[in-house]
């Protein structure tokens, strides 16, 4: 199933062809209307007509996520203010966030790419699609709101949390598809278990988008599992429009980029220089239809590679692999580079161990895992909980090359956070 | 049947837990004739031997916590010397390892608690030795 069949099975050379026009036209509107690109064009010595082929991107400035926090609040604005119709920022844990202009094509652009990538898993009109990420400043609600309503589905804006209250919308209105963060679905699906609800009868659930957590294929598994639906993963930031920005096809084998709209590297994060095509390296998004705040070369610290092969469903846009991890994501323990996506990877595949899970790192550099146990995980005997422990304990060695402590929880006893789930606490006096 | 169930919960090793248990099943009308509590680090698993094992299992579930059956056996010895090496001596010979197992008099009546992974195994060796192994009516009404 297509949205925009065209565009996107556009052959490769012609694929090129309008992705070198449209950057040369990014370039040269930021090189007329962006201070901050300016400056970077006169130091590097970068003329918009010098931009003759795609592989000229690579002599662009990176664009960074300290750029975009120390050009706040009026951003890398390419227009005048009054040309936005809205503004996201993303999450400033520390800080300013970063802001982020739409003009009122940019909106529509990123609804178009939303029903593209909705559309090629087998949403239709007839779905009722209700939208579990929360609205607001946050792109994960809004962004696929207006996608959703694109491809006519009925769209119920529940926003996250309040778990009594998405049941009964699911069930008073039959929803047929949700997007809801990893953690809050594994969550919900505990709540649902809770309840007595057995979603394969209940409801008449069948997809879940799940994105804006880096999450496993096993975490993928459990959700399909527990809900008995598909589940598709979703790839974006604020910073390229929030979702939308890749995404799986019915065949779940790697994340559709929509080239037309961005072009894409893969780097080496430290020498910054290209890697071959399948080997892993950090994602740089340039956009190419952005109006209002077009940025070019984008340091998205997620790391992913590309997977050369074309794709069974006839998209000519190049699929990336899951997202192994977001370098700002990576602990160092014990001089160890560790990504919590290994740890979740390690307890998703053990049937014992629950949904929930958080890394504690305290004292000079221990690392505890407190997991909460699945319903099968606890038969009455100490013993096999013993076994499970030393178990957890080897595995995460084996895989981290640390030895953590394993914390048994009962289920509920972690926090849930009502936004992207908080799994590392970092206490460490070093 | 000569075996008994226990119900077995897993809490978190900190401070209220007991309580908060104890209270669920009080409030249910559950009453309590034996209980062990064992810790190990992190977490603790508390077992019951209760007089109404369905309503202890529903109340506790409802309360958000982690229960499960445990199937035990209870032996009844002499009270005198040796006893509890009669019984041990057996389950040695047909290699059966106990697990847990715990033990108390009452009435002049020695009864022994026993947890095993070979449970079927230990139940048939300590039968054919002529052991009266107690149901769970029996063990209530001690």
């Amino acid at each position: 199933m297509f949205w925009d069949q065209e565009l996107e099975t556009l052959p490769r050379p012609a694929l090129e062809k309008l992705q070198l026009k449209r950057l040369q036209d990014t370039v040269r509107r930021v090189s007329q209307n962006v201070p901050f690109y300016q400056q970077q064009f006169a130091a590097l010595g970068i003329k918009p007509d010098g931009i003759k082929s795609l592989d000229d991107v690579r002599r662009l400035p990176f664009t960074t996520g300290v750029d975009l926090r120390a050009t706040y609040p009026d951003g890398l604005l390419a227009m005048t203010r009054d040309h936005s119709v809205r503004l996201h920022t993303s999450s400033g844990t520390t800080g300013k966030p970063k802001a982020l202009f739409f003009s009122a094509k940019d909106v529509d652009n990123a609804a178009e790419l939303i029903a593209r990538s909705l559309v090629m898993t087998g949403i239709t009109r007839q779905d009722v699609f209700q939208n579990m990420m929360s609205y607001g400043l946050f792109t994960g609600g809004l962004v696929m709101h207006y996608g959703a309503e694109k491809v006519g589905c009925l769209v119920i804006p529940a926003g996250p949390g309040t778990s009594d209250r998405q049941l009964m919308l699911m069930q008073d209105f039959r929803t047929t598809a949700i997007h809801i963060l990893p953690s809050y679905a594994l969550y919900f699906a505990g709540f649902l278990e809770q309840k007595g609800i057995d979603p394969r009868k209940d409801l008449a659930l069948r997809k879940a988008f799940v994105g804006a957590e880096p999450h496993t294929e096993e975490t993928r598994k459990r959700i399909e599992e527990a809900f008995g639906i598909d589940v598709y993963n979703s790839y974006g930031l604020t910073e390229m429009n929030g979702p939308g920005v890749a995404f799986e096809c019915e065949h779940k084998a790697g994340l559709h980029l929509w080239e037309d709209n961005y072009i894409l590297e893969i780097i080496d994060p430290i020498t910054c220089e290209p890697v071959p095509d399948g080997q892993t390296g950090e994602l740089i998004l340039t956009t190419l239809k952005r109006e209002a705040m077009p940025i070019l070369r984008y340091r998205t610290r997620d790391i992913t590679s590309i997977i050369p092969e074309p794709c069974k469903c006839g998209r000519t846009h190049c699929r990336l692999n899951r997202i192994t991890g977001r370098s700002d994501d990576m602990l160092i323990v014990r001089g160890v580079n560790i990504f919590p996506q290994q740890i979740e990877r390690v307890l998703m595949s053990m049937p014992q161990v629950g949904r929930n899970y958080v890394i504690i790192l305290e004292g000079l550099d221990d690392m505890t895992v407190k997991v909460e146990l699945s319903a099968v995980g606890f038969d009455g005997q100490v013993e096999h909980l013993t076994a499970l422990q030393s178990q957890l304990v080897e595995k995460l060695r084996a895989e981290l090359l640390v030895k953590p402590k394993v914390d048994l929880l009962p289920p509920g006893s972690l926090p849930v956070a009502e936004g992207k789930a908080k799994r590392v606490v970092d206490k460490r006096s070093i | 049947m000569s075996s008994l169930n226990l119900v077995a919960v897993f809490v978190e090793n900190k401070p209220g837990q007991t309580a908060r248990v104890t209270k669920t099943l009080a409030d249910a009308g559950v009453n309590i004739d034996w209980v062990t509590i064992a810790n190990s680090g992190g977490f603790g698993v508390m077992k019951f031997l209760v007089d109404k094992c369905d309503l202890a299992v529903r109340s506790i579930k409802a309360e958000g916590l982690m229960v499960s059956l445990l199937e035990v056996l209870a032996v009844e010895v002499d009270n005198q010397p040796g006893a509890l090496q009669s019984v041990a001596a057996l389950l040695a010979r047909n290699s059966i390892n106990l697990d847990n197992c715990s033990g108390f008099v009452v009435n002049n009546r020695a009864i022994l608690v026993i947890e095993a992974h070979e449970l079927a195994q230990a139940r048939t060796v300590l039968q054919k030795e002529g052991l009266r192994l107690l149901t769970q009516g029996e063990m209530v009404k001690l």
